[in-house]
């Protein structure tokens, strides 16, 4: 075992620091703790067997490019300070108490795993999702493996228009020649493959000025084969104006959007919209009042909208009812209008209104040793870039307060070595980093056998067996 | 590597890094390298650059140039231009360093490495945006 080597081969008092979940947040952090502190050991735990949290779950399964982190995430997990354990739930395997005795510091990079809700009636009716949830269904997260989305009506809005609802649009409208050479699960192939989807409504509540998507993946919309976009030109008109006094992203963005929505596409996109079978459209100024059963009262049968305007302008516009409604017909309803913190533990300090831990640069308030980095620390935004710079400024406000001594280390601390008997007690078995590489290699390997990159193991149990044998 | 090693002075230009700390790293890169790969090559101490090795998936690579050298490089692409949309602390002299391979006019220019951390804050605009409403 390394880690006993380490142990009785170091003779400067070595750190104990503690990452909580093993996505970007935690896998930065730790990167730049280790790589700037020799004395630095770094347990990371995971709930999951399997690590790399929404860069696995989340990204989508047609951006290989973004999870080529990983291998960076790898050569971290590789580094003989660092321990993987995976399938240990912190704030029930094993309690925040339990980990502030065992460690110097403890830095929870937990994410963000429940989402905003509509609050609107009909939420519950079968047929209506959050993207969350639909998200983890085409990536292979286990406790979303039998959603089994009806995809069967060719109408399906999505509710909000950031870059997920662009990812949930794009894979609902992805040719099936180019979805089956990725990642994507086996079973959301078979059912994409079957859609009778011709049309995805992506609505915002507010207007074109204020879409929250980016860019790159509106460029890939515009771009998407078989596929074409549907702009109301109404929606645009005086936008122009506003252009002059915005900053170069958002006016990029707003000149892509009024490009499709304004002037006669030419050349290939002419004859791709010409030909196209399925068509996407951004809808502005709704809000969602009610979602709308079927006659049996079972299924989602549409969703009524009330019209919105807009009072103020730019990134904080409000949108304001105008007494309008209307209505539109979808089989299948996804709302994407963000993912959502939820607290580890009582002793953790939460701020329920912004749904993050209230903290400073990354230090938690008013609770010395614990700190927070990514989604927990800055809420459920930002692209991995983000959520890295942000695991850097973490990780120097760890060590600054290592070197003042605001972060006692003077006396041993054992870290997980009092961890391994509790698990084995309460009969959890820790995954380790060359369990997951077992997951891994079978997984590859599956995938090879019919042209992906990989075939995603959906079951918990058979993860856990795997890493074991 | 025993490649470069290979290779007449001529081939090579010098490169002066200016990292976030302020810190000045001077190498040397190979003609028609790109700055990532002169980073990889020479294992530069710059945390966290390239997390998509090149992809144009993530725009860590960002660096700021000076005008003069800025005025002479080919034009970006969209694509390039929709990732440095991304990046914090964007300026108007900054290039995808993965996007921008090396010639013989760039020989011992500098270029910066934008401070992530303390931008994060001014970018939350558009960085707001990844998954919100
Ligand atoms: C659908 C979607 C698509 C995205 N696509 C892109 C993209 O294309 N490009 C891009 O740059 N960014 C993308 N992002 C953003 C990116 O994923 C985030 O910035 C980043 O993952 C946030 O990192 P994190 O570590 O804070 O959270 P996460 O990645 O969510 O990691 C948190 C980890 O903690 C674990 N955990 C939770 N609770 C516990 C517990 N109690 N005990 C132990 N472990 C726990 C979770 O299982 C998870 O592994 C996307 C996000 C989403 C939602
Ligand atoms: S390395 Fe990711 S965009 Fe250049």
């Amino acid at each position: 075992n390394k880690h006993v080597q380490h142990f009785s081969s170091q003779t400067s008092p070595s750190v104990q620091v503690c990452i909580v979940g093993s996505g970007p947040a935690g896998f930065y952090t730790a990167q730049h703790l280790l790589k700037s502190h020799k004395g630095i050991h770094v347990d990371i735990f995971e709930k999951l067997p399997v690590p790399f949290g929404l860069v696995r779950f989340g990204v989508a399964p047609d951006h290989p490019e973004v999870k080529n982190v990983i291998n960076t995430f790898t050569q971290t997990a590789h580094l003989e300070r660092c321990e993987f354990f995976g399938n240990v739930t912190i704030g029930s395997d094993i309690t925040m108490e339990e980990l502030k005795m065992a460690y110097h510091a403890v830095i929870l990079c937990y994410g963000a795993e429940g989402s905003r809700s509509l609050g609107v009636p009909g939420e519950k009716l079968s047929g209506v999702y959050s993207a969350k949830d639909f998200v983890g269904w085409y990536n292979g997260l286990p406790a979303n493996k039998d959603l089994n989305p009806d995809l069967s009506s060719d109408a399906v809005v999505i509710l909000g228009q950031g870059n997920v609802a662009l990812d949930v649009a794009r894979i609902l409208l992805s040719p099936v020649e180019l979805l089956k050479k990725t990642d994507i699960t086996q079973a959301s192939l078979d059912s994409v493959a079957a859609s009778k989807i011709k049309r995805v409504v992506i609505v915002g509540r507010r207007g074109p000025l204020q879409v929250a998507c980016t860019i790159k993946e509106l460029r890939e919309m515009v771009n998407l084969p078989g596929t074409k976009p549907v702009l109301d030109r109404r929606d645009f008109e005086g936008i122009k104006d506003a252009l002059k006094d915005i900053a170069r992203p958002r006016k990029r963005l707003t000149e892509l959007l009024m490009k499709v929505a304004m002037e006669e596409p030419s050349g290939r996109d002419a004859e791709r919209w010409a030909a196209a079978s399925q068509e996407w459209s951004l809808r502005f100024l709704r809000s969602p009042i009610k979602i709308l059963p079927t006659a049996d009262g079972k299924k989602v049968a549409g969703i009524r909208f009330a019209v919105t305007t807009l009072e103020g302008s730019g990134e904080n516009a409000k949108a304001v009812l105008t007494g309008q409604e209307e209505e539109v017909s979808c089989g299948l309803i996804v709302s994407s209008i963000g993912y959502k913190s939820l607290p580890i533990d009582d002793g953790v300090p939460f701020d329920e209104t912004q749904g993050v831990i209230p903290n400073d640069m990354g230090r938690v308030c008013q609770t010395p040793g614990l700190y927070c980095s990514g989604w927990v620390k800055r809420g459920p935004t930002g692209v991995i870039a983000t959520t890295m710079n942000d695991s850097f400024e973490t990780a120097r406000c760890v060590l600054e307060d290592i070197d003042s001594r605001v972060l006692d280390c003077s006396m041993a601390k054992p870290g997980h070595h009092a961890l391994r008997g509790l698990l084995e007690k309460r009969g959890v078995t820790p995954v380790s980093f060359s369990g997951w590489e077992k997951i891994d290699a079978l997984e590859v390997t599956r995938g090879d056998e019919i042209g992906k990159p990989r075939e995603k193991l959906l079951d918990v149990q058979e993860m856990l067996q795997l890493a074991r044998a | 590597s025993s490649m470069t090693g290979m290779l007449r002075s001529e081939d090579k230009v010098i490169v002066n890094f200016i990292n976030r700390d302020g810190e000045k790293i001077t190498t040397e890169g190979k003609i028609g390298d790109s700055l990532l790969d002169v980073v990889v090559e020479k294992n530069l101490d710059i945390d966290g650059f390239g997390a998509c090795e090149g992809t144009l998936a993530c725009s860590t690579c960002h660096l700021i140039f000076d005008d003069d050298i800025f005025k002479q490089l080919d034009s970006a692409t969209d694509e390039e231009l929709d990732m440095l949309d991304l990046a914090y602390g964007l300026t108007d002299t900054s290039r995808l360093g993965c996007q921008i391979c090396l010639k013989k006019f760039m020989n011992d220019m500098t270029v910066k490495v934008p401070e992530g951390v303390s931008d994060v804050r001014q970018a939350a605009d558009m960085s707001k945006t990844t998954s919100g409403i």
